[in-house]
């Protein structure tokens, strides 16, 4: 596995594949200005209609940082700010919250952040040699981004696709059954721009940053894009269709 | 022989069936909301119906310890956190077929007198959350969500919460922490939810699965439910088989089946190989082996053989795959996802996965094998959640099947397993 490759930011710039920082910079994510106005009007106007939906303000604070991290590519220092000012929060209760939950990252992942399910039944399956040949292929390692900002890795708990394995996801959509090769091919047409489609998910992949405004309950319009279910989410109905098998009537 | 038996699967080759449209007309929640609220809850105790989230408690019981006229709201929220390994029904369920959800949570807040309900959804399925919130878009365009539903004067808002990656949010009281806006860590219990939940007010924690049951038992009756299934466990559920098996996939059947009957109906373990060991439902619950095919997978049945019937999550691993990685993994996992508030779970899981790399290494010594179940005595009762038990069961069933398995690491100095034939493309 290849060293990390730490992704510099400069200051109050937008980053995670919109920029192309030089990865010499020790400039410090934490050294950021604010959000520029035009851009702290909107969140603001985002984050009051999400708050708006609890009985408790706080209550908003994971959809909250979804949506920071919707702007930043990651929860930038700014993102932690907004959250607190937003809900009343101190800074060091914010941030207290964001480290627990490992969707939410501490540098800029790529415009493509790409997870391989390594837990036990998806590892057996293939999903270890995916990890370690994809690893290789992209060089970088967990939650690494690469230089150019398009692509980052995630070693992935379990996403309840079992009967999928070996699962990858893409933005947090379904890349089912693939094999080393798929894996390569996949993130080589992410780099190249061709925009594989998920399994089961919309015909366009959206961005590491667009998935994050959904995550924040902003929806994207894209719920009718795709199949209802497939493959072996099928298989059980298919048996019972063919032998003629129902639950009993009322 | 025991058949299937699709209805929450039922409509899933639909193309539509995540629409309205495809779903139908709430018939069943109209029929609820004209039923005085305590008739719903008996409705459901009579069915039988118990949690589908693993821990099998009866949902109509759980229902009916809500305090009621106690001046103070109260909270339906929905467990979508499904994360614990092996374990994939209520992602496509809500991917094909987000309206029983979302009609099932009608009536259980109608039952239970609350006016507000949370789908708390793990983070990581975005396409899942898209279909979740646009059913519940739909739902509000129509009025079965918002205010004077179906004209009865009953108010309900349904929010569509995601999550941000931490198995332990799964756990009830964590998931409660995590929905109020703090680290996603279990609470003592006593008080239960049922008394002091979100924001300290009565509140109903139910598994996606039983919750999207409810509309059929309220549509076809508590008996019609009650037919199928065993004495104790009643009714259908998705029985998820992944791994070595000819045709992965979910398979909805009451409870009661076998393992043997559901490998026969869909062709068996994969061709040239034969059954090592399985999950019955999930990571959480002691392996079986070949010898438990016959076990009727019903909470008592799977019980009594010294496993749990959990979420029905059948992770099956044929004879390529070493049991010591598969622990390994499965160790890995829970020291990664321990939330580190209590001692044996955050310490226990660390030294678990330690002892348990030297041992896949062949490095160990036997001292090792007690080392690992000393320490697993030591978690197993003493955490403060159910992940830290959960983290006990491959140790303590592993060692009890496959002893001789991790001798063997050691007499060989390194795993006696090539791990290429177990993956999807491995040779026969």
């Amino acid at each position: 596995m290849s060293a990390p490759v730490e992704r510099a930011v400069a200051g109050g710039e937008p980053v995670g594949g919109q920029s192309t920082p030089s990865s010499n910079e020790e400039v410090s994510a934490t050294m950021t200005k604010g959000y520029a106005p035009e851009v702290r009007e909107r969140l603001e106007r985002d984050a009051k209609e999400i708050i708006g939906r609890y009985p408790r303000p706080r209550s908003a604070l994971l959809p909250l940082l979804h949506l920071v991290q919707s702007e930043d590519g990651y929860v930038s220092d700014d993102g932690h700010e907004f959250c607190a000012e937003m809900l009343g929060l101190s800074k060091a209760e914010v941030v207290g919250v964001s480290t627990f939950y490992t969707m939410y990252k501490r540098r800029p992942m790529g415009q493509y952040h790409v997870g391989v399910c390594i837990n036990t039944l998806c590892a057996v399956m293939g999903g270890d040699q995916i990890w370690d040949e994809l690893s290789e292929h992209v060089g970088v390692g967990h939650d690494e981004a690469t230089p150019d900002g398009k692509i980052s890795l995630e070693r992935l708990e379990c996403n309840a696709a079992c009967d999928f394995a070996p699962v990858m996801m893409v933005n947090w959509e379904f890349f089912d059954n693939q094999t080393p090769d798929s894996a390569k091919q996949l993130v080589d047409d992410l780099r190249d721009g061709k925009e594989p489609s998920p399994t089961r998910g919309p015909k366009k992949l959206c961005t590491f940053k667009e998935a994050s405004r959904v995550l924040s309950g902003l929806p994207d319009g894209l719920a009718g894009d795709g199949p209802s279910a497939a493959g072996p989410s099928l298989e059980g109905l298919k048996i019972a269709k063919a032998n003629g098998w129902k639950a009993p009537e009322a | 022989m025991t058949t299937l038996t699709p209805v929450l699967t039922a409509n899933w080759d639909q193309p539509n069936s995540f629409t309205l449209e495809g779903y139908g007309d709430y018939s069943a929640a109209r029929k609820a909301l004209g039923m005085d609220p305590d008739a719903v809850i008996q409705v459901v105790k009579d069915s039988g119906l118990r949690g589908r989230g693993g821990a099998g408690f009866p949902t109509g019981m759980k229902w009916g310890f809500i305090p009621q006229g106690d001046g103070k709201p109260h909270y339906l929220v929905v467990n979508a956190d499904e994360s614990e390994p092996g374990t994939c029904k209520d992602i496509p369920t809500m991917m094909a077929n987000p309206h029983a959800l979302v009609e099932g949570i009608i009536i259980t807040a109608y039952a239970i007198r609350a006016n507000h309900a949370f789908i708390y959804v793990r983070g990581e399925v975005l396409h899942v959350i898209r279909r979740l919130q646009a059913a519940v878009a739909e739902a509000y365009a129509k009025g079965y969500l918002g205010t004077d539903l179906f004209g009865t004067g009953f108010n309900l808002e349904l929010v569509v919460h995601s999550g941000a990656g931490a198995y332990i949010c799964g756990e009830e009281t964590a998931l409660l922490d995590s929905l109020e806006g703090h680290r996603g860590q279990p609470r003592l219990k006593p008080p239960f939810p049922a008394v002091a939940g979100l924001y300290a007010s009565p509140t109903v924690v139910n598994n996606v699965e039983s919750v999207a049951s409810v509309p059929s038992i309220i549509a076809n009756g508590a008996e019609w439910f009650a037919g199928m299934g065993t004495e104790k466990s009643k009714g259908f559920g998705i029985f998820s088989l992944s791994g070595h098996v000819t045709r992965p996939g979910q398979y909805e059947a009451p409870l009661g089946i076998t393992l043997r009957e559901l490998l026969e109906m869909s062709g068996g373990i994969r061709e040239g190989h034969r059954l090592k060991f399985w999950t019955p439902g999930g990571s959480s619950t002691p392996i079986f082996t070949d010898e438990h095919l016959d076990v009727p997978l019903d909470f008592e049945s799977v019980g009594a053989k010294g496993s749990m019937l959990g979420t029905r999550a059948l992770q099956i691993f044929d004879e390529t795959t070493c049991v010591v990685r598969a622990v390994l993994r499965w160790t890995e996992f829970y020291a990664h996802e321990s939330c580190g508030k209590c001692t044996p779970c955050r310490e226990g899981t660390y030294w678990l996965k330690q002892v348990l790399k030297r041992l896949e290494k062949g490095q160990g010594t036997e001292e090792d094998l007690t080392t690992i179940t000393d320490i697993a005595d030591n978690i197993l009762g003493r955490s403060f959640c159910a992940l830290g038990d959960g983290a006990t069961s491959p140790i303590h069933s592993s060692v009890k099947y496959f002893r001789d398995e991790y001798l063997k690491h050691f007499e060989i100095g390194g795993c006696p397993f090539d791990h290429a034939p177990s993956t999807l493309w491995g040779a026969k």
